[in-house]
């Protein structure tokens, strides 16, 4: 096991799945991240998704703004960047969901459908690192 | 105006989650799916944290008629798994694996104006406008 961390894991996680109650309190819906951002894309455009992508946006910034490290990679290709978007954007729009919306808060729900997704996923995403990181030295 | 404050709250506390448990560090994550590399398995007790509190919080949220700000809950009522889950999950977690990032923390990592989180993030909204127009009529 390498560079485990398990304290700050669990203490981001728990913001996490706060977050996500608050916004199903509060405004009464599901904190998914693609979803959300797509939304913005497609009418009825609903105001409520820019404001929660610009609290996405305003804690990155505070974050750097605390002194809290960044961790940023020089050295991985612009293309493959491209191309994991663009793959990242279809796939999630397809399946209806990603990390946060199945993961954080379909399985809240105890959502079949969500668990399905999450295991193809995380199963989709093992095959692909191994593929690109260690057949292909895509990232190091 | 208060929903939409609201809206931006747990954007920036979610976001904040994505920094503080490494899920917004690309390299970080695919330590976590490189399960024939250097695993690092703190991912899944961000996971484990936030659904451990999305699953009792949605819970005491769900009692109550409507939100807090709003008239109704928007809950997503797909419940069938069908190709269209499977497929897209697959795609996005190819993205993802190559990567290291997924729909929040690429956003969130936006802050940090690099160069791959950019190209990321507008490929992954022309992905999911191109599934919204190659495969328009049925999406949700």
């Amino acid at each position: 096991m390498h560079d485990f961390t398990p304290v700050s894991a669990l203490a981001g996680g728990a913001l996490i799945g706060l977050a996500s109650v608050w916004l199903l309190a509060a405004n009464g819906r599901i904190a998914g991240v693609s979803g959300i951002l797509h939304g913005l894309f497609s009418p009825p455009f609903g105001e409520w998704r820019a404001w929660f992508i610009s609290g996405l946006l305003l804690a990155g910034l505070a974050w750097q703004a605390a002194g809290a490290p960044v961790p940023l990679r020089q050295d991985f290709s612009l293309v493959w960047a491209a191309a994991a978007g663009l793959l990242v954007g279809f796939g999630t729009r397809m399946s209806g969901g990603c990390t946060s919306g199945h993961g954080v808060c379909g399985l809240g729900r105890l959502s079949a459908r969500s668990l399905v997704a999450v295991c193809v996923f995380m199963a989709s995403g093992m095959v692909s690192v191994y593929v690109t990181r260690h057949l292909l030295g895509v990232t190091s | 105006m208060k929903a939409l404050v609201f809206a931006l709250g747990s954007g920036f506390v979610f976001g904040t989650g994505l920094w503080v448990s490494g899920m917004a560090n690309p390299k970080k994550v695919l330590g976590f799916l490189d399960i024939t590399g250097k695993w690092d398995a703190s991912l899944l007790l961000v996971m484990a944290a936030a659904v451990a509190i999305t699953l009792v919080g949605f819970r005491v949220v769900l009692r109550n008629p409507k939100p807090v700000l709003e008239e109704t809950f928007e809950l997503p009522q797909k419940k069938d798994i069908d190709l269209p889950l499977i497929a897209g999950s697959a795609v996005f977690g190819i993205g993802w694996g190559i990567a290291g990032y997924c729909p929040g923390p690429a956003i969130t990592a936006l802050a940090a104006l690099s160069t791959e989180s950019i190209v990321f993030v507008a490929a992954m909204i022309a992905g999911g406008l191109l599934h919204r127009f190659a495969l328009a009529p049925r999406d949700g």
